[in-house]
């Protein structure tokens, strides 16, 4: 998963994957994995393989023309001096430099978009998962109405980005907004509170002063909101399949509803979690839609998606956008890599 | 009273007020939404807290408005409708040729490199939308396919084949070894087996795929605006929407108009077919 180059588009695998392969594939007779794989002789599995690269070519071929095509051919403009008026007529090898990267780090913005990435990433999926979690958990045993309550549940992850960006963004609006209203009529608020635009909001607790980032948290509550349908989706699922005696015993041993769950489920649907974070920090690492339609990447929540699209569209300076989404894209190859490396095995497996 | 006991009572409450507290944040969006896309402008300025509207104030002008062709004055959604179905119905038959020989090589045949397939097809996740963009608009415009819907729809096969691959690979894994080897028994090449025998027993899975594929097509947003802006007959409604709010004054109201116009068949869609979806797309989770 972290060397997904290392399989040629057209098809033929690497030197070492067909090795580790080459490797399974002779246990198989042996290890009798399903039946009737056992009892055909060395021909049909010869046969099988064939007819198994048979059937993948084709997605293989579309896969690799509109995605890893795309990709090589990102990874040679970022290191070239490239600009959307000229890359029509360019070669695909013109002056290889390293001018690209340069700039991409040697710029401060750069570095606080990367930070700003992580927190966003780190925040919104925590949210999502934990909100997930504890959805899952109150609808876990069936209610009147639950199929009701489980499907407006899934709505946010359901509607159209852009439908749901506007209403909160009107619905958060200094102006005219309904959160705003209500704060001032319910809550007392002062002044009202422009959720998306505040770099950062003074709070006062217990005397001490606090500099809360608005806007990114706003942003995160928005991804939190919008993607926790998904994981609570999965956590359900999971939940309802854990056998009732299991926790009828804990139950019968006087343990308490914190305990069977700390003890009981959570083990359980520790590889469903582990599988979901790796997920959702992919996507959010990646995200560009939310982010754009909600702030714009303004008010410090200029994520590194949205950076290479302004790149893009803003200064038509593709050889920078390339980099910087190749520099995003190894960042979070490492990061995978890391989380593998220590922890991930199980959820390699499940995935 | 045990600890035991005082928890029980305890989450029994809390079960019902995290129940209400969902149900209030995920439906109330949508009301809203509702709610002042039938609001003349003036009604929601000069009261913006208010949770219902009058029968004088009420008013469908703004659908009237989003709905109506541009050369009558409107904003050309309904155009826009049938260039979002075009697009996603698209993307869902050239996602569907895509991965379902795929799918089924990588989780019914062994053959040399099929897990490492089986990765790559969802490290395609790994890369950022942006990055793909570039490339694929350039050579889309090279070969003339810039500013199409068919364009769009190829480019969304990039979004969709990971997603499908693993929703077809979780079923196919489902359906027994057995299946196969009687028809193979009675005569049938591996090709008729899939055609007459796995894919009519795929077929709830088919349709969930296609669905999600739909609603991915349906709801995307990226490359719609990098490969159509610059042509607006061909403007899918998540872009007509995003250039309505950001360009001359349109009332917030006609803009919720809108949002509801793009909102409402894909939550159709998804309200008829729920439980084939959810199932469809978990159907790995609940094995692990």
């Amino acid at each position: 998963m972290t060397h997904p180059t290392t399989t040629a588009p057209d098809g033929v695998p690497s030197p070492d994957a067909s090795s580790a392969d080459g490797a399974a594939d002779g246990r198989s007779p042996r290890g009798a994995p399903g039946p009737g794989v056992t009892r055909r002789p060395l021909t049909a599995s010869r046969r099988e393989n064939r007819a198994g690269l048979a059937f993948v070519t084709p997605t293989v071929v579309v896969v690799g023309v509109v995605v890893v095509l795309p990709i090589l051919w990102t990874v040679l403009l970022a290191f070239q001096n490239a600009r959307l008026i000229d890359i029509q007529n360019m070669g695909l090898l013109g002056d290889w430099s390293l001018e690209n990267f340069q700039s991409v780090f040697g710029s401060p913005g750069f570095w606080t978009s990367l930070w700003t990435t992580l927190l966003y990433t780190v925040g919104s999926t925590a949210g999502s998962i934990a909100l997930g979690l504890v959805a899952a958990l109150a609808l876990r045993k069936p209610f009147r109405g639950r199929g009701l309550v489980r499907g407006s549940m899934l709505l946010p992850y359901v509607a159209p980005v852009v439908a749901v960006a506007f209403v909160w963004q009107i619905a958060l609006s200094p102006q005219f907004g309904i959160v705003n209203e209500w704060g001032a009529k319910l809550l007392g608020w002062d002044d009202p509170v422009a959720f998306l635009s505040t770099r950062s909001y003074e709070v006062s607790l217990l005397g001490l002063d606090f500099e809360l980032p608005l806007a990114l948290l706003t942003v995160i509550a928005f991804e939190t909101w919008r993607y926790f349908p998904f994981a609570f989706l999965f956590l359900l699922a999971r939940l309802q399949a854990v056998p009732g005696s299991l926790e009828e015993a804990a139950k019968v041993d006087g343990a308490a509803p914190t305990q069977r769950f700390r003890h009981v489920l959570l083990p359980q649907l520790m590889p469903v979690v582990a599988l979901l974070s790796v997920l959702r920090f992919i996507m959010e690492f990646n995200k560009f839609d939310d982010v754009y339609l909600l702030t714009g990447g303004g008010s410090g929540t200029d994520v590194v998606a949205v950076r290479v699209y302004n790149f893009l569209t803003a200064r038509f300076d593709v050889g920078a956008a390339a980099a910087q989404a190749l520099v995003l894209a190894v960042i979070l190859m490492a990061l995978l890599g890391l989380y593998f490396t220590f922890f991930g095995r199980k959820v390699q497996e499940d995935s | 009273m045990s600890r035991a006991q005082f928890e029980e009572r305890l989450f029994g409450v809390l079960r019902w007020v995290v129940i209400a507290f969902l149900a209030l944040i995920t439906l109330a969006p949508f009301y809203y939404m509702l709610l002042l896309s039938v609001k003349p402008i003036d009604a929601l300025l000069l009261d913006p807290g208010r949770l219902w509207v009058s029968a004088q104030e009420f008013t469908l002008s703004t659908y009237e408005e989003v709905l109506k062709p541009t050369a009558e004055g409107g904003q050309g959604f309904l155009g826009m409708l049938s260039n979002s179905a075009l697009a996603s119905l698209g993307a869902v038959v050239l996602t569907l040729l895509a991965a379902i020989p795929g799918s089924y090589a990588v989780s019914r045949l062994r053959f040399f490199g099929g897990r490492q397939l089986s990765a790559l097809f969802l490290a395609v996740y790994l890369f950022p939308a942006t990055l793909l963009a570039v490339p694929l608009f350039v050579m889309f415009a090279k070969i003339g396919l810039q500013g199409s819907i068919v364009g769009l729809a190829i480019v969304y096969i990039a979004q969709t084949v990971p997603v499908s691959v693993y929703m077809l690979r979780n079923y196919f894994a489902t359906i027994p070894f057995s299946v196969e080897e009687a028809a193979a028994l009675d005569g049938c090449s591996r090709l008729q087996t899939i055609r007459r025998v796995v894919l009519p027993l795929a077929a709830p899975s088919l349709m969930a795929t296609a669905l999600y594929i739909f609603m991915i097509a349906w709801n995307e947003f990226l490359f719609a605006l990098l490969f159509l802006a610059a042509t607006p007959e061909n403007w899918t409604v998540s872009l007509g929407l995003q250039q309505l709010a950001n360009g001359i004054e349109v009332s917030k109201t006609v803009l919720m108009a809108g949002s509801v116009v793009l909102t409402v068949p894909v939550v159709l869609l998804f309200l008829a077919a729920e439980r084939l979806l959810t199932e469809g797309l978990t159907s790995g989770a609940d094995k692990s």
